[in-house]
């Protein structure tokens, strides 16, 4: 089984990654975006028996940083 | 004075840190590998030095904060033993849970290595009792994730119990209402981005730090 945990910035979070990418895309000429916020992407493959509540513990206990962090967990295949 | 500085896989200012309290504190402390499970239980300090554990993995100190040795820290720290973190030291109390809020990347997205200047808020914990109250020092700083965040009520909370420890003169890294180092609630806990370990005699160029460990030394006498 594999699961991917998107990892992204509460709202009201400053993203100062993002802004930097943000002016970066308009310098290229590219205008019509409105904001960037930065993520983190993690890949977990587990064995089959791992249940949703132990993914969650995971992201709670490690994978993100509740204070400033919410994350996602979508499960592929 | 019996104290332990912790290391880590990419600790890098544990040595400097060592120096600094067996100079000030008499004592050589005992180095504690992050894969110890238990701590000696008679400590006055533990100290959490500044570097890049874990190369900065996942987020600044999240591993460490996981590691082997960390539940003793933060059951001495429960007990009231003082812990100290520096800089990386710092971010690991934070990703531990023993300090409110996180470090995230400075706003103007740069590594800072330089002097700054601060200014002392709170002048009874065991670590800042000989500064004086809004006393301007200087200490060096050398990070990138040096960006102080809580929410809002979090940080209304820290100023109303005196528990922003110092402030930057100047806004440094974006960090919330300038602040460089906090308490926990009981105040046996402080966590601080700048480095008083390397300002501890005048060869380097201030000793502005030294007061941080000799606080220290009079609380145990």
């Amino acid at each position: 089984m594999k699961a991917n945990v998107h990892v992204t910035l509460k709202n009201g979070v400053l993203d100062p990654q993002g802004k930097a990418i943000h002016h970066a895309l308009e310098r290229l000429g590219f205008s019509g975006v409105n904001n960037v916020r930065v993520g983190r992407l993690i890949e977990l493959d587990l064995d089959d028996n791992v249940s949703d509540q132990e993914i969650e513990d995971m992201c709670r206990k490690l994978l993100a940083n509740m204070v400033i962090e919410s994350f996602r967990i979508e499960k592929v295949a | 004075m019996k104290a332990a500085v912790l290391v880590f896989p990419g600790s890098n200012c544990d040595r400097d840190l060592a120096v600094a309290i067996e100079k000030i504190c008499g004592n050589k402390p005992v180095m504690v590998w992050h894969q110890e499970s238990e701590l000696p239980d008679d400590l006055d300090l533990i100290a959490v030095p500044g570097g890049f554990s874990y190369g900065d993995y996942l987020r600044s100190g999240a591993m460490a904060a996981r590691s082997a040795v960390m539940p003793a820290v933060i059951k001495q720290a429960e007990r009231g033993v003082p812990v100290l973190g520096i800089c990386n030291g710092f971010q690991i109390l934070t990703e531990a849970g023993l300090l409110p809020g996180a470090l995230m990347r400075n706003a103007g997205l740069s590594f800072i290595c330089r002097n700054v200047g601060l200014e002392i808020q709170n002048t009874t914990s065991p670590f800042t009792r000989l500064y004086k109250k809004n006393q301007k020092i200087h200490l060096p700083v050398a990070h990138h994730d040096g960006n102080y965040t809580a929410d809002e009520a979090t940080l209304d909370q820290l100023e109303n119990e005196d528990r922003v420890a110092l402030r930057y003169t100047e806004n440094v890294n974006g960090s919330a209402r300038n602040i460089a180092g906090v308490l926990n609630k009981k105040g046996n806990v402080l966590g601080l981005m700048p480095h008083p370990e390397r300002m501890i005699e005048d060869a380097h160029g201030g000793k502005d730090g030294y007061n941080m460990f000799a606080s220290l030394m009079q609380v145990m006498a």
